[in-house]
């Protein structure tokens, strides 16, 4: 490796892949500032050893001891939300593939009556996995159909009910009303389920995924994000400002559109995507 | 002047270089830092804020300004002037062709809002007397042809599609010859989202337009984009060519900043921005607004 010296250039040329993947001004300078620190107190003086080091912060941020899903015991609940277009039902989908194939019995629950054609779209994921699906039509009350859902997964002793709710921004103050309403009915009526309530942020979004996630996790009480699309050029740095400012933790991320596209999330091998460096 | 607030903003945050008689490399410098930092924190690309502020300075340090009695005013001046180049600072239409029909195909990455929009744009240009034709040519994602198909129930425009298991070449090209006897004279072809870095699926478009030759090939980008959206953009136009921009999601709180990134890598105007999910919530594009938005005002 070619010798360099650790410089203002360093640091520069650090901040930019900070900021570059999205991580955001205000996270990429606490980060940096924590780097200067690392770097004076150990005495860092190569600057292949200063962006391991970088690496190590970056990990740090993102490592939780909760980034498993929570599916034990049965019966479980998983509710998927975010807003539009991210790529919940896909989501759904790929999990409800995994889920089956560990041997566990699953039912979806076509919680998005609003979008056209969603709840066929749901329901070609459920055909193509081999799972059931609870529907109402367009149009109908999404609580209904959770409810109805809950009914039908007790009743059939299904492991894990997913379900899917329509898109919705999160500045949209009626609309977080009547997910509020959903999770209200959910409390009441399942209260013996374990409960999984994903945020699903698209890898390409900037500095809004914040907002996302604080005014979802108000009215939702998130438990994990699932990253998607990082198949793409998009590095989703957006999660460690989410993390680091909302302490939640990423457990899924979306690889591409097939059923097979979904894997656990690994920080290290997330933190190696940022600086572009193969994974060991 | 179509940015006046951000001459306000602005006016505030480089108040200090008001009061100066005379000003200095660093007070230049210093008032530079805020813009680059309201525009990081919006979105806009990295590169773009550098290469923005770069050339701010550049003109601000110079003798026009060193010598002007009001240099903060001339700062804010150029700031202004610089930042209406690079959005661009004249609405854009759609051109139509003088011999119909006139055809316009939306391609984007994932989800970013083309089905939705190609509804909405045949709404919109219905209720200016056109007689439009949306075309099923996403093949892949589950239940899109049929999204479309609600759509264009709603709007009571007509959709050709041909299922899910023909090439969309040969279906935006027996679209197209549906329209001319169907006597429409717009098609709108709705296709597929994909990567831009997907080649298969690249050649797939550059097919679709070799074959029906738009007069118009939108880009949709979702306005909440960050920094990747330069690349997206760049690919889109390397590979297609493309007319102009359609940004939606608007209606949320993202600042935007993908707009002047997309606008300065490709140079295509913004045509259209989206403002909800319901079918009526296309507009067209104000710069100053989208300007104001950026920074954050
Ligand atoms: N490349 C890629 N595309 C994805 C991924 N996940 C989802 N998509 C695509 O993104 C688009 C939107 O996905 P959906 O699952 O419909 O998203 P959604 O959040 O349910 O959308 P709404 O219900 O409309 O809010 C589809 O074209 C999906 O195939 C991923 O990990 N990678
Ligand atoms: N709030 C809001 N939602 C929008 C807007 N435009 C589209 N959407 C929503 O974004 C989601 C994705 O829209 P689609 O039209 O399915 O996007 P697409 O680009 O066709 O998606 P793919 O075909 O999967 O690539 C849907 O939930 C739409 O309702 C907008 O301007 N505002
Ligand atoms: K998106
Ligand atoms: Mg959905
Ligand atoms: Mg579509």
């Amino acid at each position: 490796k070619v010798y360099v010296k650790v410089d203002e250039e360093l640091f520069e040329e650090l901040e930019e892949i900070l900021i570059t993947s999205d991580i955001g001004v205000n996270t990429t300078m606490e980060i940096v500032d924590e780097l200067r620190n690392r770097v004076k107190s150990k005495k860092i003086t190569e600057s292949a050893n200063v962006r391991d080091e970088l690496k190590d912060i970056l990990a740090g941020i993102l490592s939780d001891e909760q980034n498993k899903l929570n599916i034990e015991p049965s019966p479980v609940i998983i509710l998927v939300v975010g807003v539009n277009g991210v790529g919940k039902t896909t989501t759904i989908g790929k999990m409800a593939n995994r889920f089956k194939k560990e041997g566990k019995s699953v039912l979806l629950a076509a919680g998005d009556t609003f979008r056209a054609a969603a709840i066929d779209q749901l329901e070609v994921w459920a055909n193509r996995v081999g799972v059931d699906i609870v529907k109402h039509s367009e149009g109908s009350d999404p609580g209904a159909v959770i409810f109805d859902a809950i009914k039908a997964a007790k009743s059939r002793k299904a492991d894990i009910l997913i379900c899917d709710t329509a898109g919705r921004l999160h500045n949209k103050k009626n609309l977080m009303n009547e997910l509020g309403k959903v999770f209200k009915i959910v409390d009441r009526e399942y209260p013996e389920a374990t409960k999984e309530v994903l945020l699903v942020v698209d890898a390409t979004t900037g500095q809004n995924a914040v907002s996302q996630a604080k005014v979802f996790k108000e009215v939702a009480n998130i438990t994990g994000i699932v990253l998607t699309k990082l198949d793409g050029t998009a590095k989703g740095g957006i999660v460690l400002a989410v993390k680091s400012e909302l302490d939640v933790p990423v457990k899924l991320i979306g690889v591409g559109e097939q059923m097979e596209d979904l894997q656990d999330f690994d920080s290290k091998d997330f933190v190696n995507a940022l600086f572009g460096d193969e994974n060991e | 002047m179509i940015f006046e607030g951000l001459a306000e903003k602005l006016q505030s945050t480089l108040g200090k270089l008001k009061g100066k008689g005379k000003l200095n490399e660093k007070d230049v410098k210093d008032a530079m830092r805020e813009v680059k930092l309201a525009l990081l924190e919006a979105d806009v690309n990295f590169k773009v804020v550098k290469d923005f502020v770069n050339k701010v300075k550049e003109r601000a340090v110079g003798q026009e300004v060193m010598e002007s009695l009001t240099p903060g005013q001339h700062v804010i001046k150029i700031v202004n002037e610089e930042l209406t180049a690079l959005m661009g600072n004249v609405q854009s239409k759609i051109s139509f062709s003088s011999k119909p029909p006139t055809i316009i195909m939306l391609v984007g990455l994932q989800g970013a809002g083309k089905t939705t929009t190609g509804g909405k744009l045949g709404g919109l240009l219905k209720k200016q007397g056109k007689k439009p034709l949306l075309v099923a040519c996403d093949i892949y994602r589950p239940a899109a042809i049929k999204q479309l198909q609600v759509v264009g129930e709603k709007l009571d425009i007509p959709v050709f599609s041909m299922g899910d298991k023909e090439d969309p070449v040969n279906i935006a090209k027996a679209g197209i010859s549906h329209a001319v006897k169907n006597n429409n004279d717009l098609v709108i072809i709705d296709t597929a989202g994909r990567l831009h870095i997907d080649e298969v699926l690249m050649d797939e478009l550059k097919n679709i337009k070799a074959e029906v030759k738009p007069h118009e090939i939108l880009l949709v980008v979702d306005s909440m984009t960050g920094q990747d959206a330069v690349n997206v953009a760049q690919s889109f136009n390397e590979a297609l060519g493309i007319d102009g921009v359609i940004l939606t999601k608007l209606d949320g709180d993202t600042r935007g900043g993908a707009a002047l990134s997309v606008r300065s890598v490709t140079n295509k105007p913004i045509k259209f921005i989206g403002m909800g999910e319901k079918l009526e919530d296309l507009e067209p594009f104000h710069p100053d607004r989208m300007a104001s938005r950026i920074l954050g005002m």
